[in-house]
């Protein structure tokens, strides 16, 4: 299957900041890739590359086969973007927002207005569509601003942080739709600091750091690398504390994490593991406030992966 | 697909127009702005200065046009640094349009806008005691320049607002260059009159050679009032014509390259 987004030692600096330092990626067509990331990682700077905003300092990228630099220009009908800001027109109603989008993809007026309603009856936004985009929700400005990204029927989709700020209920919303548009053929870039988001809507994720990939693979991949189940506990003194990790340290899969009071294991074997854990603190007569088990978060992807980088 | 510039344009003028009639903010500044400066000066000056052979209504009213296109002038730059600040440039520049639409799309709007303004003031103008004295010709060039100056003038607002780039910051310098434009010009008051070092500015001030080129050209002008002496206002409608010129000239192409580095950040 031939690469729909190609990107090859992408480098581009604000001053003394490196954004990008040597991002390689490629995408092939019909999949969907998540690039995950805390803030300041690089994804929008990526992200603003390969959609023609910026120009990168050095490397090259191709996306449908045409380089972001040369075939800017023609590149631009190809692609569509929906970023973290949606870029709606307040003073618009959702209707004339579409509309202008298709005018600007030169559709012609009757196509214009034609895919702007029936875009509008795709995103549940029908009723809302003679109302300025001023007095939508979070959610409904998302999906408008989605909708406009698909106006032209784009092969390749560019998802800036489509969900950040989200509640979640709008955030699942918009997670279903995502997920129906991935159904249908189209490439997709998606850059998200959310694991679950990269989980449920990619079918690789690269995870990124200092403007570099770190790691790639799909969420199973991933999350077999940072280890399984993590149990987290709190304890009433520092010696219990040391007392816990001295104890624990047998069932323990990985490096503990302590903050405060708190104590962090990753484990094997899940429930049975908690079990285990809280036996063997009762023997010892530590006091345990609370404990739980939970799934490996994106933090513990990232400082586990983070950890084996040499630090810089 | 090839860029077209001409229909990118129209499509962002529409836009622009839209949220202009959209928002009461920018609306009173187009409709309401003019209403109360033509019934303040007509009434509050109007009152006190007596002027031989006219009304201080027929000597004014021109410079209340003037004055007016020169303030919602700054319409246009507010609504460029309000859409830097969101991200709907960015959409702009993912799209397949020309770039330089959204500059030209921005200004033509303002056409519209200062069209409005002026159809406004010329019916207020009229109710409180303005007339035309000259052929409809005549009128009708005089209508031109001020829209052809407040089409320029667009374009000088825009390339400040696109190098300041926050509303707020644009709108503390529009202010401070508002006003001596105006009031350094003889739209209220006669430039002869002023102190030596105020006089060539006054005398040479864009807004004077237009206030001027509208009085002649709505013959707004008295017998008895003896008619200005320096060169820039004995020729008002061709230097009005020069300098509006002069500022597309300068201010097109300017704006543009700020625009292009205001975005590509």
């Amino acid at each position: 299957m031939p690469d729909a987004i190609v990107a090859e030692g992408l480098v581009k600096t604000y001053g003394e900041v490196v954004a990008l330092d040597g991002m390689d990626l490629a995408v092939p067509e019909g999949t969907v890739l998540g690039l995950l990331g805390p803030n300041g990682a690089g994804k929008t700077t990526t992200v603003r590359i390969l959609t023609t905003l910026l120009t990168p300092d050095a490397g090259r990228a191709t996306v449908a086969g045409l380089d972001v630099v040369r075939d800017a220009a023609r590149l631009r009908a190809r692609i569509g973007v929906s970023g973290q800001y949606a870029a709606v027109d307040d003073h618009l109603t959702g209707l004339e927002n579409l509309e202008m989008i298709g005018r600007l993809h030169h559709l012609g007026a009757g196509r214009s207005r034609a895919r702007a309603r029936e875009l509008l009856e795709r995103f549940g936004l029908t009723d809302a569509a003679g109302r300025p985009a001023q007095g939508y929700s979070g959610g409904m400005r998302r999906r408008l601003d989605l909708a406009g990204a698909l106006v032209a029927a784009p092969p390749v989709l560019f998802l800036d942080e489509p969900t950040t700020g989200l509640d979640p209920r709008a955030r699942a919303g918009l997670w279903d739709v995502i997920a129906e548009l991935v159904g249908t053929g189209t490439t997709v870039l998606l850059t998200t600091q959310y694991l679950e988001e990269a989980d449920r809507l990619a079918d690789r994720i690269a995870v990124v750091d200092h403007g570099r990939v770190i790691a790639l693979g799909t969420a199973d991949e991933l999350k077999s690398q940072v280890g399984g189940d993590r149990i987290e506990l709190s304890v009433t003194s520092a010696e219990d504390l040391a007392s816990a990790v001295r104890v624990l340290a047998p069932l323990s899969t990985g490096e503990p994490r302590r903050d405060a009071l708190r104590l962090t294991i990753p484990v094997a074997g899940g429930a049975s593991a908690l079990t285990e854990a809280l036996v063997r603190l009762a023997a010892e007569q530590i006091t345990v406030r609370d404990a739980g088990l939970r799934r490996p978060t994106l933090d513990d992807v990232f400082l586990a992966l983070t950890a084996k980088e040499p630090a810089s | 697909m090839t860029a077209l510039p001409l229909a990118d344009g129209l499509t962002i003028a529409r836009r622009n127009a839209l949220k202009i009639r959209r928002a009461p903010d920018l609306l009173g500044g187009v409709v309401m702005l003019p209403i109360v400066l033509v019934l303040l000066f007509t009434y509050v000056f109007g009152s006190m200065i007596s002027l031989p052979g006219m009304s201080y209504a027929e000597y004014l009213l021109p410079g209340v046009f003037v004055m007016t296109i020169v303030s919602s002038g700054q319409i246009t730059g507010y609504t460029l640094t309000q859409d830097l600040q969101k991200g709907i440039f960015d959409r702009f520049r993912t799209l397949p349009m020309s770039p330089s639409a959204v500059l030209t799309g921005q200004t033509v709007a303002d056409v519209i806008m200062n069209v409005t303004s002026i159809v406004t003031m010329t019916l207020v103008g009229l109710l409180v005691g303005w007339r035309i004295h000259t052929p409809p010709w005549e009128a009708a060039l005089g209508f031109v320049m001020l829209l052809l100056f407040a089409y320029a003038f667009s374009w000088v607002t825009a390339a400040v607002a696109l190098s300041l780039r926050t509303p707020e910051s644009f709108n503390n310098v529009a202010t401070i260059m508002t006003f001596p434009l105006v009031f350094l010009s003889n739209a209220f008051v006669d430039p002869a009159r002023l102190p030596a070092p105020l006089k060539p500015i006054a005398e040479w001030n864009p807004v004077s050679t237009l206030v001027q080129a509208s009085r002649d050209l709505f013959g707004n002008t008295s017998a008895a009032m003896p008619p200005p002496t320096a060169w820039p206002l004995r020729h008002a409608v061709p230097v009005s014509l020069l300098w509006s010129l002069l500022l597309l000239a300068v201010f097109v192409p300017l704006a543009t390259r700020l625009y292009r580095r205001a975005v590509s950040r």
